[in-house]
């Protein structure tokens, strides 16, 4: 924060790194989700040491997003309100991709809340919720891609593939197990829709964020588009 | 009279994942099929905190306080 006060650029690194650690955090905590759901145990790894790391990990990633917010709000340079960041599509600045930002950033809070009142809501409540995790995850990942700063930079990149790479297995891990009591068809139906959407999202990132471009087709306001400013092979 | 709280097992919510048993070894042992067998003295008052963590964590929620009135007073255990 006190480079902040002497470089303007340093909000938006702080927004952008703090982005990727959320993307981290947001990984680790799916991980250690399916690795409670499938009762991974070892000797030195108790049940109640990975349950503790899931919770951990996701409160760390509610404080990581709020630095990577407020971040991105306080930059000059980019036109986004705080409402932005609640309330999604609402925006100037590249609308749909920021917004997709804030719906994961909700679903997230609302799954934070509702752990927290677990037993307070009842299992049922909280079990059907929390499917909103599947949701929330791939939706964040959609966002870093398309508001997609660092789309184009090859350690990002290979962040993103080792991120989803951790989550698809993970869920493989998840589909697998003998502690589920969903049907074949149902499993099966899972990694089927898991597969259309890694490859829908693959195929829309080799067109856009992964393209030259981008940053005018993904809703840039002109101005900062505008000649003088940073254009998108340059540090935006 | 003495208010005192015990802990109990819904046996159909339990799924013997066994976490009460790594959080709470002094009041919870685990069956052969690795459900847990839960005493059924009085929590006694410097376990609570770890009772009440060990609630807390139970992934299905089948683990419970039942507040009791119980005639004779608790025995103190230091």
């Amino acid at each position: 924060m006190l480079v902040a006060a002497t470089d303007p650029k340093a909000l938006w690194y702080l927004t952008r790194s703090f982005g990727l650690v959320s993307l981290i955090l947001l990984t680790v905590t799916v991980g250690l989700g399916v690795a409670q759901l499938v009762r991974y145990a070892r000797p030195g790894l108790p049940r109640f040491l990975i349950a503790g790391l899931h919770r951990n990990a996701s409160l760390l990633a509610v404080a990581t997003l709020a630095v990577h917010i407020v971040t991105a709000v306080a930059d000059p340079f980019a036109p986004i309100a705080l409402i932005d960041a609640v309330i999604p599509f609402i925006g100037r600045y590249r609308p749909l991709w920021l917004g997709l930002g804030a719906l994961s950033f909700d679903l997230l809070i609302a799954l934070v809340v509702t752990s927290l009142l677990r037993q307070r809501m009842g299992l049922r409540a909280w079990r059907m919720l929390h499917w909103a995790a599947y949701a929330c995850w791939p939706i964040a990942v959609v966002h870093g891609l398309g508001t997609g700063t660092d789309a184009r930079t090859g350690w990002v990149q290979l962040l993103y593939v080792v991120c989803v790479g951790l989550v698809l297995a993970a869920l493989a891990w998840r589909l697998s197990t003998r502690w589920t009591t969903a049907p074949v068809g149902r499993r099966l139906g899972g990694a089927a829709a898991t597969a259309v959407i890694v490859v829908s999202v693959a195929a829309w990132a080799s067109q856009g964020p992964l393209r030259a471009g981008w940053a005018r087709r993904a809703g840039t306001p002109s101005a900062q588009l505008a000649p003088g400013a940073p254009t998108p092979g340059s540090h935006r | 009279m003495t208010r005192t709280r015990r802990l109990l097992v819904d046996p159909i919510r339990c799924d013997a994942h066994g976490l009460c048993a790594e959080l709470l070894p002094e009041m919870v042992q685990l069956d052969d099929w690795g459900y847990p067998i839960v005493s059924d003295q009085a929590v006694p008052a410097h376990l609570l905190g770890h009772a009440r963590r060990a609630v807390a964590a139970c992934p299905t929620l089948a683990l419970l306080f039942a507040e009791a009135e119980v005639a004779q007073p608790a025995r103190s255990r230091r």
